[in-house]
């Protein structure tokens, strides 16, 4: 089946089988190896990309469902090459990652929180956080990571305001 | 750890979808595909034609209309989660989609999925049971209601006829005197419930008039535990002596199996500490209990 959508605004095409999950079809067929597949039955949330700026799991989702939507990627989300976005500068910061498997996944479901509620509680942080799994650093600095990257996209938010 | 084939259409009403089922040999509705979708990728579920009903509008609707709430079958859990007058119309069941999973299974997952999926340790099945919901689904001949406590049959299987779909459930709104409360105990937050118990007090001039108790997780469907409800009638206080009487009773309604999560008895420990729990909440949140839900 052919289907249509876009990819970090970028429009795309791809002729799929129904079977073939949104997963596969981000890191197969459009090569954006940045969504990782880890348990690929919706445990883990390493595999989370944001569908009309939602997050979800993209092992959980077809991609002929995909059509007409926009989807972003962790490849989407920075400025572009060497300009990271400010939760990934936090994640690096703040050793928020170890082996970083599961950091795209990390880095959009705290985007996509930061953008719904930019200054969460860290109990807030922990329970939106909670579905997706880290099984190196532990959680602290994941969790002071994103704390941080609050308090820079909010003071950053301050300055274009005054200028 | 990848889908076997299947065909896949996307009909945008209910009469085409329908059409599709009954056209299909072994047919599965795709709604959030937060349970339909991991069976698939471990080839559990092995589908001839998936049927993604995510485009049929009707499916996707809220109403609130003379004391009867209705939540169409592609209502996601997050929209209920966050909808303010269904917080105020069935808060039971929105506290319990905020146990379901994480938010980004909620953003996916469906009142009309998770019913329809008949998951045991599911928590919308108590609230259904607790709230005496109705669900209805139509096929070739129709649509025809079935009470929730006709609804669910055994593991993962439902009064649902072959050719039939899930169209709506009705949950009656909550009535002025009544408290709400759900409670469940899960081993890491998000995970399905190893028990879980949905309370409905109802409270009339400082003492109890009526009380719904359903749990899940406690057997192969959710069990109505709400015969329990004559130990309260008339109680001026949900307190430790009337819980206790409860509690005992809970402890011979339930007969919970073992598994790899937890043995049956700790799991009847739990539903009784999550019964007086969930009953003392509601209680409490009954109007004239002086705070409101």
């Amino acid at each position: 089946m052919k289907v249509r959508f876009s990819v970090n605004g970028e429009p795309a095409e791809v002729d799929v089988e129904p079977r073939e999950l949104l997963l596969d079809v981000v890191r197969d067929r459009l090569g954006l190896t940045g969504t990782h597949a880890g348990c690929e039955q919706g445990a883990c949330g390493a595999c989370t990309v944001l569908v009309d700026g939602i997050g979800v799991r993209s092992c959980l989702m077809l991609g002929v469902q995909a059509a007409g939507r926009e989807i972003t990627t962790i490849e989407g989300i920075g400025t572009g090459r060497g300009h990271l976005h400010p939760v990934q500068e936090a994640f690096a910061e703040h050793h928020g990652l170890q082996c970083g498997f599961c950091t795209p996944g990390m880095v959009l479901t705290a985007i996509e929180l930061l953008q719904r509620h930019p200054h969460p509680s860290r109990a807030e942080i922990e329970e939106n956080m909670a579905g997706n799994l880290c099984r190196c650093t532990g959680y602290v600095n994941i969790v002071d990571a994103i704390e941080a990257a609050s308090a820079a996209l909010s003071s950053a938010g301050a300055a274009r305001e005054e200028a | 750890m990848k889908p076997a084939p299947f065909d896949y259409v996307a009909p945008t009403t209910v009469s085409d979808a329908l059409d599709a089922i009954a056209s299909a040999g072994d047919p599965r509705v795709l709604a959030g595909g937060q349970s339909l979708v991991p069976l698939l990728n471990l080839r559990l579920a092995r589908p001839d034609v998936v049927i993604d009903v995510n485009g049929v509008d009707e499916l996707d609707h809220l109403d609130i209309d003379d004391g009867v709430v209705r939540i169409g079958a592609t209502t996601r859990h997050r929209s209920v989660e966050l909808d303010p007058e269904l917080a105020s119309a069935v808060p039971l069941l929105v506290e319990a989609a905020g146990f379901v999973g994480h938010p980004h299974i909620r953003n996916r997952a469906t009142v009309g999925g998770t019913i329809a999926h008949a998951d045991p340790a599911a928590e919308f099945g108590a609230v259904m049971l607790a709230l005496d919901g109705r669900v209805i689904v139509q096929g070739a001949g129709g649509r025809r209601t079935v009470p929730a406590a006709e609804w669910y049959q055994g593991y993962f299987t439902t009064a649902i006829e072959p050719g039939e779909m899930l169209i709506e459930v009705e949950l009656p709104a909550r009535s002025s005197g009544a408290g709400h409360a759900f409670r469940e105990f899960a081993p890491r937050h998000g995970d399905f419930a190893i028990t879980g118990v949905a309370a409905i007090v109802e409270r009339a001039n400082g003492s109890c008039t009526g009380a719904r108790l359903a749990a899940c997780g406690v057997g192969s469907v959710p069990v109505d535990l709400s015969s329990v409800a004559d130990a309260l009638v008339g109680a001026t206080d949900i307190d430790d002596d009337a819980l206790r009487e409860v509690t005992r009773r809970v402890a011979v309604l339930v007969d919970p199996t073992s598994d790899v999560h937890a043995s049956g008895e700790y799991r009847r420990e739990l539903v009784q500490l999550l019964a007086a729990e969930a009953l003392r909440a509601a209680w409490e949140r009954a109007p004239s209990g002086g705070r409101s839900t």
